[in-house]
């Protein structure tokens, strides 16, 4: 009696102590029914398998390191109230759930998994559908977010939240999910020194990625597709940004790539392709701009005269119905050795270089700046006159700003 | 119907013995193969097209009808002593003069397009916005040069009346218009410029071409404005009207002074 109770005790605290945890399995004809008493009963380093199933359980708070598994893809329903998950944990991993209808709010940020305060959390391979917000990470560090399907039918942009949230985070990976419908696909505020790669965002109401006040960042291989206003980087320093592919954002005021404040940053190797504006320059300073293609888009690059010491070298405009508008006659920024498909001059001495400069402003691109209507007139007689007398005799253009050496072929 | 269309035939005829006409043809041939065997972009061989029609085609139109009539002045006096209605000579001439320069420009820049897009099945809308809109210029301008021809029994006064005509809507009109939009920068213009626009063929035919190629850029303020009149159905009926329109008129104005001309 007395060994059996002694074997007890010890396995018990085996069980307490151990790294690897219990497994705990909940479904139907399963230990526990429902999530709640599983989560209630578990303990830290559990692993608790979710089998096939539907579980409407209200907002499920999560004190403790656990690994949540879904098999067969078991849904959590928020029913339209509040948050589904919110885990305040130090270690956390969620797989394999689909996730629907956390609350629509204009007070609390409802999320159907909310992180708040995880270390090294992860979150792989979820399905999240009509949720107000998706995912929200708040005050985490080290955490993954990877391969997640978000999608949301919500109709405006009030009435959705973003796809993946991140408030006050370090070091967090967000790579090969794909974001659809929500108000902004991924955005980032004061988060650093983190990673955004292989992603997809489409047809989000506002941004496809939006960062604020967020330094240290990089981002690289994500696609960007008719999203309602494109992507903005606003307020950040030494932002790296590149093989990115920004298409097909119209609108208004729509922007392949918004940067608003940004410092010290570089602009990669990215596609422009089919933008209203394809960048859009606003405070900008110190940025490296190389190896780009803008194509077909309405503007290929903004330069707001608050921006300096920027430089554009190696990149390809083709096509684009004005390759650089400014609000300036001077310039601080540098153009280097860019292939433009609007030069007309030769190359004498067979090196690649144009013997001529280039001016990308064109006259009409100025007026139009000045007033918008003028874009009526549009590729007519007198506007290519104008543009073509503007050329000889600069009058309202910015004569400094000139690519001394362009490009007789594509760079890409 | 009869004599009307056998002044189309005897004008046709006419035509060819001159060889003008196939001269333009393959100007536009010339033009449109050059472009694609050099320029190895398609989009900017529609663009290059775009501005040859809108600046040839009112052009050549408007001079050479004008000079077409002048030169048929003895053909016409002697038609006019047979038996044949003025209204139907007027309009043989006049459709007889424009359907050969839309055929000539259709071939001219159809037959290279299509061999040099078939492959590839790009850009047909625009292709066919292309094709639309050079016919109805050369419509409209043909009209109008007949209009101006009969009205002014001076050949030099006529023909430079044309051109005068054509520089109008070609350059001076625009130039009219930016003006305008800067001495009104202060009011809300974008039902204006599209009522602007249709006062005006050959803008009223870029602006359909350009919603076909620079519907990027055009999709910025002005842009959206424009897309959603001319995109939708009463727009596109707007625009058809305005320049079915800028058909009629001249050619009603140039039969009521040849009804009435002391020959």
């Amino acid at each position: 009696m007395r060994t059996v109770f002694t074997a007890l005790v010890l396995f018990s605290l085996i069980g307490v102590g151990s790294v690897s945890g219990r497994d705990i399995h909940v479904g139907e004809d399963r230990a526990y029914s429902t999530l709640r008493s599983a989560l209630d009963s578990a303990q830290d380093g559990d692993t608790v398998y979710v089998h096939e199933g539907v579980f409407a359980e209200g907002n499920i708070v999560i004190e403790k390191s656990l690994t949540l598994i879904g098999k067969g893809w078991p849904i959590l329903d928020g029913k339209g109230e509040g948050e589904i998950l919110t885990v305040k944990a130090g270690f956390f991993s969620i797989e394999g759930f689909d996730f629907r209808n956390s609350g629509t709010s204009f007070i609390h940020d409802n999320a159907a998994v909310k992180f708040d305060g995880v270390r090294k959390g992860q979150i792989i391979r979820n399905r999240f559908k009509n949720n107000y917000f998706a995912i929200y990470l708040a005050n985490t560090s080290q955490c993954v977010v990877a391969g997640n399907e978000i999608i949301s039918n919500l109709e405006t942009e009030t009435l959705s939240g973003n796809g993946i949230h991140l408030w006050y985070c370090k070091q967090v990976t967000v790579q090969d999910n794909n974001i659809e419908g929500q108000r902004d696909g991924i955005y980032l505020e004061f988060v650093e020194d983190s990673e955004v790669f292989n992603n997809t965002a489409k047809l989000n109401h506002r941004y496809g990625l939006h960062f604020m006040f967020s330094d240290r960042n990089r981002y690289w291989n994500n696609t960007f597709t008719n999203n309602g206003a494109g992507v903005a980087v606003m307020y950040s320093r030494n932002v790296e940004m590149w093989a990115n592919t920004f298409e097909y954002n119209w609108g208004d005021a729509s922007y392949g790539l918004l940067l608003k404040d940004i410092y010290d940053s570089s602009i990669h190797q990215n596609l422009f392709e089919q933008n209203t504006i394809g960048m859009l320059n606003d405070g900008c300073v110190r940025m490296e701009i190389k190896n780009n293609r803008f194509i077909n888009n309405g503007w290929a690059v903004k330069i707001m005269a608050n921006s300096n010491d920027n430089t554009f070298s190696f990149n390809d405009f083709i096509g684009n119905t004005f390759d650089v508008a400014t609000n300036s006659r001077h310039n601080f920024n540098l153009f280097d050795r860019n292939y433009w498909s609007k030069y007309r001059g030769y190359d004498l001495d067979k090196n690649g270089v144009g013997d001529v400069p280039f001016h990308p402003v064109k006259l009409f691109s100025v007026l139009v700046e000045k007033n918008e209507p003028a874009l009526i007139l549009l590729r007519s007689l007198f506007v290519n006159l104008l543009d073509l007398a503007e050329e000889y005799i600069p009058l309202m253009t910015p004569e400094m700003l000139v690519d001394q050496k362009p490009l007789m072929s594509r760079v890409q | 119907m009869k004599p009307f269309l056998k002044i189309i035939k005897y004008q046709l005829q006419d035509l060819i013995r001159g060889k003008w006409i196939l001269l333009y043809a393959l100007l536009f041939f010339v033009l449109t193969d050059g472009l694609f065997r050099f320029g190895n972009d398609g989009s900017k061989v529609v663009l290059s097209l775009m501005n040859i029609t809108l600046f040839i085609i009112p052009l050549v139109s408007i001079v050479f009808g004008s000079m077409f009539f002048y030169s048929s002045r003895e053909f016409i006096e002697l038609l006019l002593a047979q038996p044949i209605g003025r209204g139907s000579l007027y309009r043989g001439m006049y459709v007889g003069l424009a359907t050969p320069l839309s055929l000539a420009f259709v071939a001219g820049v159809g037959i290279p397009f299509i061999y040099n897009t078939y492959h590839t099945g790009a850009f047909g809308g625009i292709f066919i916005i292309l094709l639309v809109s050079g016919v109805t210029l050369t419509f409209v301008f043909t009209a109008l040069s007949y209009y101006i021809s009969v009205k002014n029994e001076e050949r030099v006064k006529g023909v430079g009346l044309t051109i005068l005509i054509w520089l109008f809507f070609a350059v001076i009109y625009d130039g009219i218009v930016l003006a305008l939009i800067f001495m009104f920068s202060e009011y809300p213009l974008d039902k204006a410029s599209i009522a602007v626009t249709l006062l005006n063929p050959i803008d009223l035919a870029r602006i359909m071409m350009l919603l076909m190629v620079d519907v990027s850029a055009l999709l910025g303020y002005t842009g959206a404005v424009f897309k959603q009149f001319f995109g939708s159905p009463l727009g596109l009926v707007v625009a058809v009207s305005a320049l079915i329109i800028w058909m009629i008129i001249p050619v009603w104005l140039g039969l009521r002074s040849f009804a009435k001309k002391d020959l």
